[in-house]
Formats: structure tokens, sequence, C-alpha cells
């Protein structure tokens, strides 16, 4: 593995039973880039996810540098709105398991731009975009090296979104953090993506949004056309 | 109440507030509830090959745990499913072991003195379980949020969880003598749910399933000694009442 890739994935397959959710997947991840994983629902995104991070049974390699440390930020989680857990102690809990800094949640929350006073708010009672960024203050917890996020702009609103983004680029350009994200919002795919892995039964490819993100691509990816907007502001 | 039984009664009442906040909360109340019956065969084993009852009772809830853990990572089936199962068929074992007053004894509990085996189980056993709890209480809770963000975590959820349904296993063993096969479940539960409604934050629910759980087992030890009835359904009974009182405070 060059210095300069974190992940190298070659030959990876899933199974569930007979049904083949991918198979022969094979791509590079470099350090500090940002990877967006695009692909119409039930194409395996999630499950490509899973498997990165050793929770999901496959065949083939997935082999991150060593030493590696990974956060993860999953798909929006159902939780019990009265669930007496609050944000402080999720992330302490993060925190004594890492044995990480005790003044880590105050760092992280502000990081995602969650105001402090959000610590003592049980996570059951706060909003979709709020809770996920609580994810992402969770997985930013003892520095990692690489941010995986599961459709993290899902249940979010415009300004929220915006927010995320800004985030996600700054952890990438000043802190160094390799970022790989599952989206269906083209546009951010477009503007922030250093490269684009289309998944999709039997034949997924993988190159810089220009490449792949043009309209016959979008079709074979979709089986429909896509249009998309391109923000003036994007581009890296 | 001699001094030992206190406090095995205290530690196993402890074990039960705080084992059963995790329970209530990864919603495993009704298998949590079910589990206890496991206990039945390894008790009617130990009777017919006269042993102490509390070894058998350790050893079938051990092994139900392990077999709910393994056909659960195996087959994907939820705990809920497995352990309805598990306890069908130990509690048909069981009731076709035991008979007579040794199965109402088991059934509900029996006051009586402590065996010298009884009171050390009881005591290692409860201290075993507090300490997991207290050692595993922030990854309990990480996992449980969810299992792909425990695992990014550096938490092998497979072995925490066998080790949970270990200290639960034990838990209810610990109760046994108290509450009996049918009722312990229901310690577990009970104060945890009470717990569930009223506090804000995970430290507020585990010090009040603790407290609602050691409340209930030692007023219902007292009173269950001057009347002279089994102590499961009197701490039950309070634990209930309380639980109800809850209802009103938020």
């Amino acid at each position: 593995m060059k210095n300069s890739t974190i992940l190298e994935v070659e030959r990876l397959a899933v199974r569930f039973g007979s049904a083949e959710v991918f198979s022969n997947l094979t791509f590079q991840v470099a350090r500090g880039s940002s990877l967006a994983v695009i692909g119409p629902n039930g194409a395996g995104k999630t499950v490509l996810f899973r498997a990165l991070i050793g929770v999901q049974q496959y065949a083939g390699s997935v082999r991150w540098t060593p030493g590696t440390k990974i956060g993860y930020v999953p798909q929006k989680l159902d939780i019990e709105r009265d669930l007496p857990i609050t944000a402080n102690d999720f992330l302490r809990a993060r925190t004594s398991v890492a044995c990480a800094s005790r003044d880590e949640p105050l760092r992280v929350l502000a990081r995602v731009g969650l105001e402090p006073a959000l610590l003592d708010q049980q996570i059951g009672t706060m909003s979709g975009g709020q809770f996920q960024r609580l994810l992402i203050a969770f997985a930013l917890i003892g520095h990692p090296d690489a941010l995986l996020l599961d459709e993290p702009a899902a249940g979010m609103d415009a300004p929220g979104q915006e927010k995320l983004n800004d985030t996600l680029r700054s952890l990438q350009t000043d802190d160094g953090v390799t970022i790989l994200f599952i989206s269906h919002d083209l546009s951010v795919v477009y503007g922030y993506a250093s490269q684009v892995l289309c998944l999709r039964r039997g034949d997924s490819r993988m190159g810089p949004p220009e490449e792949v993100l043009t309209p016959d691509r979008l079709k074979e990816i979709y089986g429909t056309p896509i249009a998309f907007h391109i923000h003036e502001s994007n581009g890296n | 109440m001699e001094t030992r039984a206190l406090v095995l009664s205290t530690e196993m009442a402890v074990a039960a507030g705080t084992v059963g906040c995790f329970a209530v909360m990864r919603k495993m109340t009704l298998a949590a509830d079910a589990f206890s019956h496991v206990a039945l065969p390894g008790i009617g084993l130990a009777l017919v090959m006269r042993l102490n009852p509390l070894l058998g009772a350790v050893a079938a809830l051990m092994l139900g745990a392990l077999i709910i853990w393994g056909v659960e990572n195996r087959t994907g089936i939820s705990t809920e499913t497995i352990t309805g199962v598990v306890f069908s068929l130990a509690l048909a074992i069981g009731s076709m072991m035991a008979s007579g007053e040794e199965l109402i004894d088991a059934l509900f509990g029996a006051p009586g003195a402590l065996s010298n085996t009884e009171a050390t189980v009881g005591l290692v056993g409860g201290a075993a379980v507090i300490a997991f709890m207290l050692f595993a209480r922030d990854r309990l809770l990480i996992s449980m949020v969810s299992a792909e963000v425990a695992a990014t975590s550096g938490i092998n959820v497979r072995r925490l969880n066998l080790a949970y349904l270990a200290a639960f296993a034990l838990t209810v063993a610990l109760g046994l003598r108290y509450l009996g096969v049918l009722l312990m479940g229901s310690l577990i539960i009970i104060p945890a749910a009470t717990a569930k409604r009223i506090a804000r934050n995970i430290n507020g629910m585990l010090a009040i399933a603790v407290g609602v759980s050691v409340a209930s087992t030692l007023l219902g030890t007292l009173i269950a000694a001057s009347i002279h009835r089994p102590t499961g359904p009197i701490i039950i009974t309070i634990a209930g009442a309380l639980f109800f009182l809850s209802l009103a405070w938020r």
C-alpha cells in the first residue's frame, strides 16, 4: 500500500444467502481525500460501509493503513423519545472508552456547531439534524483519520446541510481527515467529492465527479435521466 | 434478618437494578422476564441429583445465555424470539423434573437460613455482576444506541453481549432464593422501568433503579418474615406499587 493510500479494497463481494449485493469491487482511497458513494436504492451502499468498518461478512479484502482510526456516522437511528440518555452521557461514554481528554465533548460539539447547552438534552428529544450532528461529534472524539458518513444530511434543513458541508470540508482541509460519504444529493457530490464511486449491481465505477456524473452515465446507473444543479461556489 | 442475608439481598437488589436498566433500554423487557424461568430445569436436575439447587440454576441460566447468544449470532433471530422458545422449553422440562413443595419454592422463593454455598456464591456472584456493570456501563450505552458505532469505537459487541447475558443470568440466580423463578425477572425489570420514567440521565436512571430495587427487596423480605409468607410476591407487589406511583411523577 502506498503511503498516500489510506484504504485498499480488492475484489470485495457481499452476499445475503443466494442474493448477491455486489461483487468484484476494487478501489483505493487516498489519504485526505473525499470519496462519495452513490447509486440507486438497494445497490449496497450501506452494506459497503458496514463491510469497510468490519461488521458485515464479506469475501475479498479490505485493508486500512495500520493504525487508522475510523469514525462512523450511521444513517438515521430510531431512538426512543423517553430514553434517559443525554448528549453528555453519550459523548462521555465515548470519551471514557477512547481514554480521551475530559474536554473532548465540548471540543467536538463546537466542531459541529452545536451549543454546549445541548449536552443536557436527552438524545431522543433532539431534532433529526441535531442528532445527526451529535453523531458526527461522537465520531470525532479521539481524532479519527477517516470518517464514514451514511447519508449525513438526511433529515436536515438547507442551512443545516450547508453547515454540515462546511464542517466536513474543514475537517478534510484543516485536519486532513479522509471523508467517505453516501449521498443522494448529486450537487453536493459534484461540488465536494474528489472521487465518486457509482455502485451498481454488476457494474460499479469510480472516478472524478466530472467524469462519472455525466448525463449518460447517470442514466445508466439510475435507469432514468437525472439532472442536478451545480453550485457556482462549489468546486475543490 | 441475619447480617449476611441482609448483605446478600442488598447486593442482589443492586445487581438487579443496574442490569435491569440496560435490559429495559435495550427493549428486552419481556425477554428478560421470561429468561429467569430458564433456571427451572437446572433446579429440577439438581434436586434429582441431590445437589444444591442454586448450582443447578446457575448452570442452567449460563447454558441458556450461551444458547440465546449463539442462536442470535448464527441466525440473526431477535433475542426476544429465541428467549421465548428457550424459556418455554425450560419451563416444560423443569416442571417435569420438580414437583410439589420443591416446585412451589423454586417458583416463588423460599424463606429460611442460607447455606454456606448459597452465601458464598451469592456474595462473589453479586460483586462480580456489580463490578461488570460499572466497568461495561459506557460500552453497553454506546452499543445500545448503535452496534455499528460501537464497533468503530473499538468495542467487541458480540463479546459484550455475551458478558451482559452472563451477568443477567447470574443476577437471576442470585435472586432465586428470595423471589423464585417466576418473579426474579420482574425485580430486574420493574425498578428499571420505574427509573426510566423518572430519570433525566443515565446516572439518575441507575440510581433510581437501584433505590427502588433495594427498598422493595428489604421491605418485602421484612414483611414476608413477619407474616410468614413467601418473599417473592411481596417484593414484587411493592416494586409494582412504586412503578404505578411513578406514573404520576411526569
